[in-house]
């Protein structure tokens, strides 16, 4: 591979990463609320809104159905709209914002589905505001399992933002696609999979190593 | 106990608890509740599993509401109050439960202080009032640990420590010692009493276990088909149980069973010819160390043959519980003289 590939390469990984990282925080901004929510507004529960939540409920299948390099052309008006154009890294983080916000919710919603009901009915029996239980109960407790399933949600939005190439949206995906293979140059082709292994590797083992370290669910060795 | 009382801390007032069901019938889990739990008082209410106590126990904080009647508590109606006002009686009102229910996620402390964060306490003042009840509870060294690190007994006592946490003047507890072995149940009710006595707090327990109410519990009420069919001072019950849920619930705790042997011969009506009469006879209080068998035999001639017995304590008080079988010709004579000596006396049925 000639040096002067190097750089090209270094930009790429650079704008995957910027990618992946805002559409994860703006999808984590939207996505935990909306998790929580579902979590807890079926009838009878916390925050009891049975058609609400049926709603939402069907608005997340949906914008998980589409397969996502339909939603990116899908929504290119609306991201022309937001952002002014609807070509570039910025333009792409709109549709991967978009995946993973249902996502996220619904990671979230799992995850505190599986939080003990003995812990709400505890917290209800201290006078316990149905927010107060959200925060200090159920996010808490379900923090190891929201932790696994961010990372599902980031190794996920690397291997969707390869696809916004397709709108010019730069990055890793569309490095190996336009030199890899459109100028046939395996080598960066070849690159390009290794970097994805890479921070794959990375992202998992750091959601991995965080889940633990907030896992406080098993004992564990205290060294006394 | 019955009836609305001064001296009550909790009142149940004709209370019935009917849930919907899918097909649109409904099923009535409580009916006819009437029962006023003494201020400074640990009372139990016993029943076997989907009798209703539990439902009962939760309408004490307002986790179920009544379908019908009033629960109060220190006056105020539970029912009937919501948001801010619920939240209120709730904060009076602590619950322990028989699975700990502890956040996995906050260490001993964090637990403990749990309760005061969602009263609004400012920190500073949470911190000595954790400390002050991890002392209280005897957890002082284990603070820092996490649930996951605790014994079942420890947990409980973090419960305990976290349901005292905002000076409740009531302590609900939900089959508190189910989960724990024999040795841990006592410790953990040792506790019970010793806050009962020194917080002054009315505690109202469930169970299914009569030892427990034997061991802590100054007042009783049975639970049956959701109605309350037996409730007195717990002596009294141990004393003259008088409906049949009672006496199957005793006669695991009392230690006088029928030895198999003769169980399996029990006749309820007494045959023709020569047999033995079966009886139950109760000491209690001062009568419960009189020599009454030596004395049968002197005064009245009659040898009473001991089956099974034993002499415990409930509460404070001596309790002694006997089997006997006896001549079957002599047995309303002999009955009559226990009786008039301050026992009570069962028959059983009858043997060949």
């Amino acid at each position: 591979m000639s040096a002067n590939l190097i750089p090209i390469l270094w930009d790429a990984t650079l704008q995957t990463l910027y990618m992946v990282a805002v559409s994860t925080i703006l999808g984590t901004i939207g996505g935990l609320p909306l998790g929580v929510f579902l979590a807890t507004s079926q009838r009878g529960e916390l925050l009891s809104a049975p058609w609400v939540n049926k709603v939402l409920g069907l608005v997340v299948n949906a914008t998980r159905s589409v397969p996502f390099i339909i939603l990116v052309v899908a929504i290119i008006p609306f991201t022309r709209a937001l952002v002014g154009t609807s070509i570039g890294t910025n333009a792409a983080i709109v549709p991967l914002t978009l995946a993973a916000i249902p996502f996220i919710a619904r990671l979230v919603e799992n995850a505190i589905r599986e939080v003990d009901g003995g812990l709400i009915e505890a917290a209800r029996a201290m006078g316990a505001t149905p927010l107060q239980i959200i925060r200090k109960v159920l996010i808490p407790e379900a923090m190891p399992a929201i932790a696994l399933g961010l990372t599902l949600a980031v190794v996920s939005l690397i291997g969707y933002s390869a696809m916004v190439g397709a709108v010019g949206g730069e990055g890793l995906g569309d490095l190996g696609i336009r030199y890899g293979y459109q100028r046939f140059m395996p080598e960066v082709m070849l690159a390009v999979v290794v970097i994805l292994i890479v921070l794959v590797q990375l992202v998992q083992s750091l959601g991995e190593w965080f889940a633990a370290r907030v896992d406080r669910r098993a004992p564990r060795n205290r060294g006394h | 106990m019955t009836g609305t009382d001064q001296g009550a801390a909790m009142t149940f007032e004709g209370v019935g608890k009917a849930f919907p069901k899918a097909d649109g019938s409904r099923v009535t889990a409580l009916a006819d509740i009437n029962l006023s739990v003494p201020q400074g008082s640990v009372t139990g209410i016993i029943g076997r599993s989907g009798a209703g106590k539990s439902t009962l126990l939760r309408m004490v904080n307002g986790l179920e509401r009544p379908t019908e009647g009033r629960v109060l508590v220190g006056g105020r109606d539970v029912g009937g109050a919501n948001g801010a006002a619920l939240r209120a009686i709730r904060r009076d009102v602590g619950m322990i439960f028989q699975h700990f229910n502890l956040l996995a996620s906050r260490t001993v402390r964090g637990n403990i202080a749990l309760p005061l964060e969602i009263a609004g306490t400012p920190a500073q003042q949470i911190r000595p009032r954790v400390d002050q009840l991890i002392e209280q509870v005897g957890l002082s060294a284990l603070g820092d640990r996490y649930p996951a690190e605790l014994s079942g007994g420890q947990k409980q006592r973090v419960g305990i420590a976290r349901a005292l946490a905002t000076n409740p003047k009531v302590l609900l507890s939900d089959e508190a010692t189910s989960a724990l072995d024999p040795e841990t149940t006592q410790t953990v009710l040792e506790l019970l009493e010793r806050i009962n006595r020194d917080l002054g707090l009315t505690i109202l327990l469930i169970t299914h276990e009569m030892a427990v109410l034997r061991d802590v519990a100054s007042h009783m009420a049975v639970i049956e088909g959701g109605r309350i069919v037996e409730a007195g001072p717990t002596y009294d019950v141990f004393r003259k149980p008088a409906h049949p849920t009672t006496r199957s619930f005793l006669s695991g705790v009392t230690g006088a069973t029928l030895p198999g042997f003769i169980a399996g011969r029990l006749l309820p009506e007494r045959p023709d010819g020569p047999s033995q009469e079966v009886i139950r006879v109760t000491f209690a209080g001062q009568h419960a160390t009189d020599p009454m068998l030596a004395r049968l035999a002197t005064d009245l001639g009659i040898a009473a043959n001991i089956l099974s017995g034993n002499i415990e304590e409930v509460g404070p008080h001596p309790f002694g519980n006997l089997l006997l079988s006896l001549d079957a010709d002599r047995g309303a004579q002999a009955r009559a003289y226990l009786e008039r000596h301050g026992l009570t006396t069962e028959v059983l049925g009858h043997v060949r």
